[in-house]
């Protein structure tokens, strides 16, 4: 909130939820959202930075409690991979890439947690005052994710099947090879990989932003006296707390779908 | 909320760190478990070795203590036979002994008996000697019945 404006439930929503834009060219699409990319781009150094900090020292005898919590992390994202996968070396994509999806998103649902009035008046002191903190609640973030995971997909089934077995599965499957059903089997497949997408992007963008809102309430909430100081505090206390789950679940199912869309793109119908 | 270049941008951001994680942070992991898992499935290996080896050498040092058991039970039953055996024979000559003693002492006895009798015999003979001589010499003449005299003697002994 910027200093010296009156309090206004609306003005205030709206302050939290306008983007650090950096307008690039003409037409609304050659903009920048400078937070969305900074944070997530921070977050992901930081949170790969430090696991290759941790893994460059790694040693195969008695591991130090840093390294088995990275390991840790790494043998459950591995482990699920294991039960996914079964097209080939897992460790040659497939399993490193999940980690990326799954220790990305968690750290940028994780920005969810910072009280954002906190991070709205340290920024705005340093003279930014529009700031969104939680990249995936911009859905450039994840429809960025999401659509790179259907390249990759269209990438990998057509890198298993070959192009031309590509092209005969979007039109031969699944209702059969009559030529008659051909535009069944493209449409049906078309809409499959669009509401993939969809799906994947919407899941995430949809359940972190929506924590953010009901923040933004709650915090409203406890503006408006000492009653609501009282219940807006343990009510975003409680919400906070769920809000661990919803953000390493988030995280997860993120990471699950990634994993079983590559794993299909593998299969042969 | 409308797309912008922020997707484009992400998606490469996205890029990026998929091939950090790829080229770079997984395979030193990997190498690192890989090891491990290595260095544990030979202990194992060790560990099941050693477990087998032992195994053997209980199986060799039970049959070795078997052995011995029944060598020290055959030692016994051994001399327990020849014991037996020793008890037998001393008892087999002590009656032979004691036979041989008995023998000789009845011979002994015998032969004792026998010279007594002579012994006696000869007396007899000699004090009936004397006696029919005190009578004779009185009655008849030695010389005529020197003769009787000698057969007497004769027949006495």
């Amino acid at each position: 909130m910027a200093a010296g404006k009156e309090l206004n439930p609306s003005d205030y929503i709206q302050h939290h939820l306008t983007f650090f834009r950096a307008p690039l060219g003409e037409g609304e699409f050659w903009t920048l959202n400078v937070d969305t990319v900074i944070t997530s781009v921070l977050l992901g150094v930081m949170g790969l930075g430090l696991i290759w900090w941790v893994v460059r020292g790694a040693t195969s005898g008695v591991p130090d409690r840093r390294q088995a919590f990275v390991e840790l992390l790494i043998e459950f994202v591995d482990d699920q991979v294991k039960g996914i996968f079964h097209h080939g070396d897992r460790n040659r994509f497939i399993a490193p890439t999940a980690l990326t999806v799954f220790v990305w998103v968690t750290l940028m649902n994780a920005m969810d947690f910072l009280p954002v009035d906190w991070v709205a008046g340290a920024l705005g002191f340093i003279g930014l005052h529009e700031w969104r903190p939680v990249p995936t609640a911009d859905i450039n973030a994840t429809f960025a994710l999401s659509i790179s995971v259907l390249l990759l997909s269209i990438y990998f089934a057509i890198a298993a099947k070959g192009f031309g077995g590509w092209v005969h599965e979007m039109f031969c499957a699944p209702f059969g090879a009559n030529p008659l059903l051909w535009p069944a089997n493209l449409l049906f497949n078309l809409v499959e990989y669009v509401s993939k997408t969809l799906s994947h992007a919407m899941r995430l963008f949809g359940n972190i932003y929506a924590g953010e809102i009901l923040f933004f309430l709650l915090w409203l909430w406890a503006a408006t006296g000492v009653a609501g100081s009282f219940f807006g505090f343990w009510f975003g206390l409680g919400w906070a707390i769920f809000h661990i789950l919803i953000v390493l679940l988030q995280a997860y199912i993120f990471m699950m779908l990634t994993i079983v869309y590559i794993s299909m793109a593998h299969e042969h119908h | 909320m409308s797309f912008n270049l922020t997707l484009l941008t992400q998606m490469l951001a996205f890029a990026a760190f998929i091939l950090f994680t790829v080229k770079v942070v997984w395979p030193y992991l990997l190498r690192a478990i890989e090891t491990r898992q290595k260095t544990i499935a030979d202990g194992l290996a060790a560990a099941e070795q050693g477990r087998k080896s032992l195994e053997v050498s209980t199986r060799q040092s039970e049959e070795t203590v078997r052995q011995g058991r029944e060598r020290a039970a055959e030692v016994i039953a051994q001399a327990e036979k020849r014991a037996a055996q020793m008890i037998d024979e001393a008892r087999t000559q002590a009656k032979e002994e004691g036979d041989r003693e008995k023998t000789a002492a009845r011979a002994e006895i015998e032969q004792q008996v026998a010279r007594a009798k002579e012994a006696l015999r000869e007396q007899v003979a000699t004090l009936a000697m004397a006696g029919a001589e005190k009578i004779l010499r009185r009655e008849v003449d030695a010389k005529t019945h020197a003769d009787l005299l000698v057969r007497l003697k004769q027949e006495l002994r």
